[in-house]
């Protein structure tokens, strides 16, 4: 292994140099992670992640670095404590080079949301990377890191991911704190990772998994030593099909794509079984009452008091927090506190909240029925690949339809995993998902992996950084 | 039922958002398509089932999400302080609220 040192510098130059064209850092921080790469160099013991570079959706904290959530109103923040999640991979050895661009608290699903100008895909510049971890995903597959932090609520890791050609990880729902992940839906909101590897997500999964006293969410279950179980059999398991998502709405190379990956399934000894979802189709719905819901409340702690920007000439303190609002959150994140406000407002919460957490109960139900028939789902990522910068920007309702395939996993609490699976005849990445029981990530990585065997994705973007030492 | 100009402006209000006017025209029409369309959930007849309450697991329900009452250390006045917009003399400073 090389130097730390060497490791960090390589990274932090890419970032540099290829911030211009993707916009996909919002802080490299090169002084700060030279120092601590030099620190691990010198060290007498070395952690399981030692050198390790890695870049952080700029919604995670990281003490004395900006988390700016992609908002206005947050331009300036520098958190006082690292999260949970950050404090684990610091102490295995992991360097934070930089904190990545995101839609604005993430919401969304193309980076177009960010106060600081779209990311741009190194698939081809012209368009949008996915969101919201859209800085992320593009760190990864530009070469720049090995693995990159997210968070996905709805899809905001799988489905950018899925659009750039790496592999991306929503965990089941109480697996990682949240500590320190600044909340936009706290119910459906994990930490997720990117690697182009499967084994590089279940071995940094292994170390920042786990219960935390400072999240009450998480569970109880002991981590595995998630890299043990690759590569294993996967001759006999049993791989869900649900052909209802098949139809209507998904472009006819991500279904040939993805058809073709459960052929190779097949050929590896995998038996296909057919599942039903059947209020699968609903989730896009219940997502964006439940989601906007709880962001509307939890947006409401910035107020421009404790932290944050402040709108100025408002002599009187309502005047404050509406200016403060109104100039600090672009329009996105201002439609769902609207929308959430309502959903949850006096005479609409039961004909919206209530009916939407019953809704939701009926979609876990659809996965713990479905998983006693398979030990997997196989679905598409993202119902399309890469779509053009300003496709879908002034049509909310079609970009909400992007994580039609995706948000199904945060609703239930069950993990989802990307898997890149080609290129489209226009050379963009084509990704497929692979959803799991709760606390499946052995079998979804072992799968995964199996798959990434059979099938290597050894396709590069355009935009890639090569390091000539390699 | 259709969102009017006046639910949109309370809703702000509720918000504390201050909205444009150019804003209240864009988010109605918008809103509105989004709220019809979350509407389809009425097609299910959901008398009988149990609302879902957050998103935790089984195993997570079971976690005993107590900890015992320790003193430790805590971020302190000065750092707390630190990114506030407006500070002084130890507190948080804001307009005037009457």
């Amino acid at each position: 292994m090389k130097p730390a040192s060497q490791r960090v510098e390589f990274s932090i130059s890419a970032a540099e140099k290829l911030n211009d064209s993707l916009n996909a850092f919002l802080e490299i921080d090169r002084p700060g992670a030279l120092e601590r790469s030099s620190d691990i160099d010198k060290a007498i013991e070395q952690g399981p992640l030692a050198g390790l570079p890695i870049a952080v959706k700029d919604n995670i904290c990281v003490r004395g670095m900006q988390a700016s959530c992609g908002s206005r109103i947050l331009g300036d923040y520098h958190p006082p404590y690292d999260a949970t999640v950050i404090e684990r991979l610091k102490n295995a050895g992991a360097i934070v080079i930089g904190k990545t661009n995101c839609d604005e608290f993430a919401m969304g699903s193309s980076n177009e949301n960010s106060a600081f100008g779209p990311v741009r895909n190194p698939w081809d510049t012209a368009r949008v990377p996915g969101g919201s971890s859209g800085g992320s995903a593009v760190a990864v597959a530009s070469g720049i890191v090995p693995v990159a932090l997210g968070s996905d609520t709805g899809g905001s890791v799988r489905q950018p991911a899925s659009l750039c050609g790496v592999v991306g990880l929503k965990p089941t729902y109480g697996r990682n704190s949240r500590y320190g992940l600044v909340a936009f839906a706290s119910s459906l909101d994990q930490v997720g990772i990117f690697a182009r590897e499967v084994k590089d997500v279940a071995q940094v999964l292994g170390v920042i998994a786990g219960r935390d006293l400072q999240d009450s969410t998480t569970a109880d279950v002991p981590v595995p030593n998630y890299t043990e179980f690759l590569p294993g059999e996967i001759k006999g398991a049993r791989l869900g099909y649900a052909k209802a998502l098949f139809g209507a709405g998904l472009d006819d190379e991500v279904a040939a794509k993805v058809n073709d990956v459960v052929d190779v399934y097949r050929e590896l000894g995998a038996e296909i079984v057919d599942v039903e979802l059947p209020h699968a189709k609903y989730a896009i719905a219940v997502y964006y009452i439940i989601a906007t819901a709880e962001a509307s409340s939890n947006l409401a702690r910035f107020d421009g008091v404790r932290y944050g920007f402040r709108a100025e000439d408002a002599p009187e303190l309502r005047q404050m927090y509406r200016r403060t609002r109104e100039e600090g959150f672009g329009p996105e994140v201002k439609r769902r506190i609207m929308l959430g406000t309502y959903v949850l407002s006096a005479g609409y919460y039961d004909a919206y909240y209530r009916k939407a957490q019953q809704v939701r109960t009926l979609i876990r139900k659809d996965f713990l029925d479905a998983f006693c028939s398979c030990d997997a789902i196989i679905t598409p990522t993202s119902p399309t690949p890469a779509f053009p910068i300003g496709e879908k920007a002034d049509d909310p309702l079609a970009m909400y339809l992007s994580d039609i395939y995706t948000v199904t996993a945060n609703l239930a609490g069950v993990p989802g995993l990307n898997v890149p699976c080609g290129l489209s005849a226009n050379r963009l990445p084509i990704g497929f998902q692979l959803l799991g029981p709760y606390w499946s990530e052995p079998k979804l990585f072992n799968l995964a992996h199996a798959y990434e065997q059979a099938k290597p994705f050894t396709e590069r973007p355009p935009i890639f950084a090569i390091d000539p030492t390699e | 039922m259709p969102i009017q100009e006046s639910d949109i402006q309370k809703v702000a209000q509720l918000a504390h958002l201050e909205l444009a006017e150019e804003e209240l025209k864009i988010f109605g029409p918008q809103m509105a398509e989004i709220v019809a369309y979350v509407e389809q959930l009425n097609e299910l007849d959901t008398s009988s089932v149990e609302p879902a309450l957050g998103g935790l697991t089984p195993e997570g329900e079971r976690t005993d999400s107590s900890r015992n009452d320790i003193v430790r250390p805590s971020l302190g006045q000065v750092t707390a302080l630190e990114e506030a917009p407006d500070a002084a003399s130890g507190h948080f400073r804001v307009p005037k609220v009457l």
